[in-house]
């Protein structure tokens, strides 16, 4: 029997989409069963970022209304035999699925999956209180901005009210020679803000954006940061213990060297 | 103003402090679900009780939520400019 996890946070563009495929991706490199269930009907992404979107035949309207079988409208990962992608609907709209289906989904899926991971929608809406419906646990991501942090409070409480108790809290993109010289809020504050436990912290990283151009998840990247990340959240979610990575960039080190050579 | 003030000090001035504070304060009614006419009409109600034991200054009678560490507390400064004699 898996688990069904939720990835949600409120406000879009934080990165829960890129966060679900490579945790997704990362969970099935350890060599777990794991279905990613892209729940953003009419705005789906989560097939380009994994680069599956030319395999679509069937998606989540259809599963759920009956269309055509669970089994038919999963499509099988590139790299990874057993991750599956459960695609939503680009033509429909929130509304097209109930909370009793999702929980329906979510407990058939956890029958064959070790993990479900479910991309939620951004806002509050319909849309977030399906994503949330079938899940027992969640992960919350924000970014060090103002803005982020605030949906991300709002979120939590909305999740503790429905019974999802102790989200789990990924900073993303965040930006250590920012932090350092005092123009981003730092791990800490967010967590004393938001109050609630820390999952992982991932660095802004251009390997992010090249990776999602491909269609290729970065936590197989070996040389980006923000995969190796997504790598160290992924083992945490598995149970292990992985400290969290130091964040000082080498290009730094490399810089100062030059500095202090004069070249 | 702060910032103007360190500015012109010379001294380093992090933007991280203003975000903080302003989240802070942002969270502070997300949390309570207190709008500021809510607080509005709860300071009028205030008023009106006080008022039928003691004349306040409403001017600068002063209502606001405050918070520290985890917990949230509604702080009324009334200043009291006389005490009516109830027999």
């Amino acid at each position: 029997m898996g688990e069904v996890i939720v990835v949600t946070s409120g406000k879009g563009g934080v990165g829960k989409t890129t966060t679900v495929a490579n945790i997704g991706t990362g969970l099935a490199a350890e060599g777990y069963k794991v279905v990613l269930v892209d729940t953003d009907i009419g705005l789906r992404n989560l097939d380009v970022v994994m680069g599956l979107e030319n395999r679509i035949v069937y998606d989540i309207v259809d599963v759920v209304s009956g269309n055509c079988r669970l089994k038919q409208a999963l499509i099988k990962d590139k790299r990874f035999e057993e991750l599956y992608l459960l695609p939503a609907a680009q033509t429909k709209d929130k509304t097209a699925i109930s909370m009793e289906q999702m929980k329906e989904l979510c407990a058939n899926l956890k029958n064959d999956f070790d993990y479900v991971i479910i991309d939620c929608p951004a806002g509050i809406e319909m849309g977030f209180k399906n994503a949330i419906a079938g899940a027992e646990k969640a992960i919350v991501v924000t970014t060090p901005e103002v803005s982020a942090v605030r949906d991300a409070d709002r979120i939590i409480g909305l999740l503790e009210a429905n019974d999802l108790e102790e989200p789990k809290l990924i900073i993303n993109r965040i930006r250590p020679d920012m932090v350092k010289r005092g123009d981003m809020m730092d791990i800490d504050d967010m967590i004393e803000i938001l109050a609630i436990d820390l999952l992982g912290v991932v660095p802004e990283d251009e390997l992010i954006v090249i990776s999602t151009n491909k269609g290729e998840p970065a936590v197989l990247e070996k040389t980006s940061k923000a995969g190796q990340a997504y790598k160290n959240i992924s083992l945490r979610i598995t149970g292990e213990n992985v400290p969290l990575m130091h964040l000082e960039s080498h290009a730094g080190i490399m810089k100062k060297l030059r500095k202090l050579l004069g070249v | 103003m702060l910032e103007f003030l360190q500015r012109v000090l010379g001294k380093s001035f992090s933007s991280k402090k203003i975000a903080k504070e302003r989240l802070r304060l942002v969270l502070l009614h997300d949390r309570t679900c207190l709008t500021p006419e809510i607080l509005d009409s709860l300071k009028g109600d205030l008023i009106q009780v006080i008022s039928r034991y003691m004349v306040i200054d409403e001017k600068n009678l002063d209502v606001s939520l405050n918070t520290e560490d985890e917990s949230v507390a509604l702080v009324a400064n009334i200043p009291i400019l006389k005490v009516k004699q109830i027999s």
